[in-house]
């Protein structure tokens, strides 16, 4: 494996009594693509969250980038070149598509000043033209489909300029082609040197993206590995289907 | 920043024909009324800067308001400061405030945070009603000068040209902020603070100098009171109409704008002044309350949402 970006380290997190992420380990290369998935309730989200600070884990320690990141605010982990989309689209609906992707440029790329390793400090304007939503760059949220929403949440989080994107589930409704449509997209940014957690239910783009493969049943890691080899795994198999 | 210094090239003028009209109209009374209506201006677009542009809606108006009242009597008996000076110190005075109530209560949101302010009003008054040097509960004198110590005239038409560069600053100042990166930080606090916080937006700092600068101008708006009324006391100073106002003519204007406060604030506070001389005094309040029930009903974004789009 090449240099690590991403390094979870024995992090835990619990809500009351019930125990959502236990101790789960984790590291990602830079530039590598990784799947994570899981059944529902398993904790996918909530090591997002953990890994961006929406959340505080208990206990563990993240390092992204050589920087531990203990108590960081979820802003500036944003800044520091760790940018996520939200499952469900968040858009700013009082503003125009590119104000939306204005916001992160703004806030979180130009504060850096540092140049990332994607060359899209070009403006909002080239941020929307990425993902073909150009000639609606004066629209607002409310005029938009559902995949050109889920295109605008890859801008925005495009927008910050970051190493790594954690995708949290962008394909989910999505039709056949419209999944493919994304995925070349995706696989555009990676090639341009963006890391990639992607957080699918929708196997088929998970495979196909996926260079490794992360398994969460319970707030525990039962698997990493080669995808292929994953899937057949009795335990995964077993965490999905039943014995 | 030529778009800004236009626009306030273009302020500057407006009030400058307001002032020569009150000139020419040559009444006390029209410097009576017209400072309500600016101080009105002050203040709507005070609240409109934390609650137009960050949606954090603010019952707290009048605490504000009061600290900036209550510092010029303060002032007023230990020094012999300047008005603009004074006005200038209720500022910062309500602006520290602003940010201690914002550390306080800023973690609270929605309706929780509305809440937080209005009892830190109600904290405020009982401080000032125990506090015996401003007053307490009996009020304070202020005795005003007879003659205005610039242009000449009465001591209210300076007061009313105070108010008139003060509603000038507020109103360059929300325009400016509403333009520029602030403003689309602020609006994306507004919009979802979550996915702002994800955006690389740093939240709390914006919304503390949201407060600071909303405080600041409630408390600027608040501190000649003692001059134009002569007679301060607690009920007076926390009027709950200066909170409901407050809120009722950025919502009747529109808030997403530096322009709805403005209108919201000509309409509403020269309807009450016209009110308050031709049918009662007690009447101005209900107009408030049903042209806002109009508002809420017939045009939810305000004048200025009425006709975007």
């Amino acid at each position: 494996m090449t240099e690590t970006l991403l390094d979870v380290e024995k992090v835990s997190k619990r809500f009351g009594g019930f125990v959502a992420l236990n101790d789960i380990t984790l590291r990602v290369g830079r530039g590598e693509r990784l799947g994570l998935i899981g059944p529902n309730g398993s904790g996918k989200s909530t090591l997002v969250n953990c890994i961006c600070g929406t959340l505080r884990n208990e206990t563990g320690v993240v390092t992204f980038n050589g920087q531990r990141l203990d108590g960081l605010p979820a802003h500036r982990r944003t800044r520091l070149g760790l940018a996520r989309s939200f499952q469900l689209p968040r858009p700013f609906h009082t503003m125009t598509l590119t104000e939306n992707v204005q916001v992160p440029i703004l806030y979180a790329a130009q504060s850096r000043g540092h140049q990332g390793p994607t060359a899209l400090r070009a403006g909002a304007n080239a941020l929307l033209d990425m993902v073909g939503l150009a000639e609606k760059a004066g629209k607002r949220p409310a005029d938009l489909t559902q995949i050109e929403m889920r295109k605008l949440e890859l801008a925005k989080a495009m927008a910050s300029d970051p190493q790594m994107l954690i995708a949290d589930e962008v394909m989910a409704g999505l039709s056949h082609r419209e999944v493919d449509e994304i995925l070349a997209l995706l696989m555009k940014l990676n090639e341009a040197g963006v890391t990639f957690i992607m957080i699918e239910h929708i196997m088929r783009a998970v495979l196909a993206f996926s260079q490794r493969l992360v398994v969460l049943v319970a707030g525990r890691k039962i698997a990493d590995g080669l995808p292929q080899e994953v899937i057949r795994d009795d335990d995964v198999v077993a965490a999905y289907l039943g014995r | 920043m030529a778009a800004n210094l236009r626009f306030t090239v273009g302020a500057v003028i407006v009030a400058a024909l307001v002032l020569l009209a009150a000139r020419l109209i040559d009444n006390q009374y029209a410097y009576f009324a017209g400072y309500v209506v600016l101080q009105y201006i002050v203040l709507a677009t005070a609240w409109n800067i934390l609650g137009g542009y960050t949606g954090y809606v603010n019952f707290g108006t009048a605490a504000f308001f009061a600290i900036g009242a209550y510092g010029t009597v303060v002032l007023h008996k230990t020094t012999s400061l300047p008005l603009p000076v004074m006005i200038a110190i209720g500022g910062v005075l309500s602006g520290f405030v602003g940010l201690g109530m914002g550390y306080l209560t800023l973690r609270l949101r929605g309706t929780f945070f509305s809440i937080a302010t209005l009892a830190m009003a109600v904290v405020v008054q009982t401080l000032i009603t125990n506090w015996d040097f401003v007053g307490g509960s009996r009020g304070a004198y202020v005795i005003r000068p007879q003659k205005s110590p610039i242009l000449g005239g009465n001591y209210i038409e300076y007061l009313f040209l105070l108010m008139l560069v003060l509603s000038v600053i507020a109103v360059v100042v929300a325009r400016a902020i509403q333009h520029s990166r602030l403003g689309l930080g602020f609006a994306s606090i507004r919009d979802d603070e979550g996915a702002a916080e994800t955006s690389g937006v740093p939240t709390l700092r914006l919304k503390l100098i949201a407060t600071v600068l909303s405080g600041g101008f409630m408390g600027m708006a608040g501190a000649p009171l003692p001059y134009y009324v002569t007679y301060l006391d607690p009920a007076s100073g926390f009027s709950l109409s200066y909170a409901v106002n407050t809120i009722a003519m950025p919502l009747i204007g529109g808030t997403s704008s530096w322009l709805g406060p403005v209108i919201g604030a000509v309409l509403l506070g020269t309807l009450q002044q016209v009110a308050t001389v031709t049918i009662s005094s007690a009447l101005s309040l209900l107009i408030v309350g049903v042209l806002l029930v109009l508002f809420v009903v017939a045009a939810p974004r305000g004048i200025v949402g009425w006709f975007q789009r």
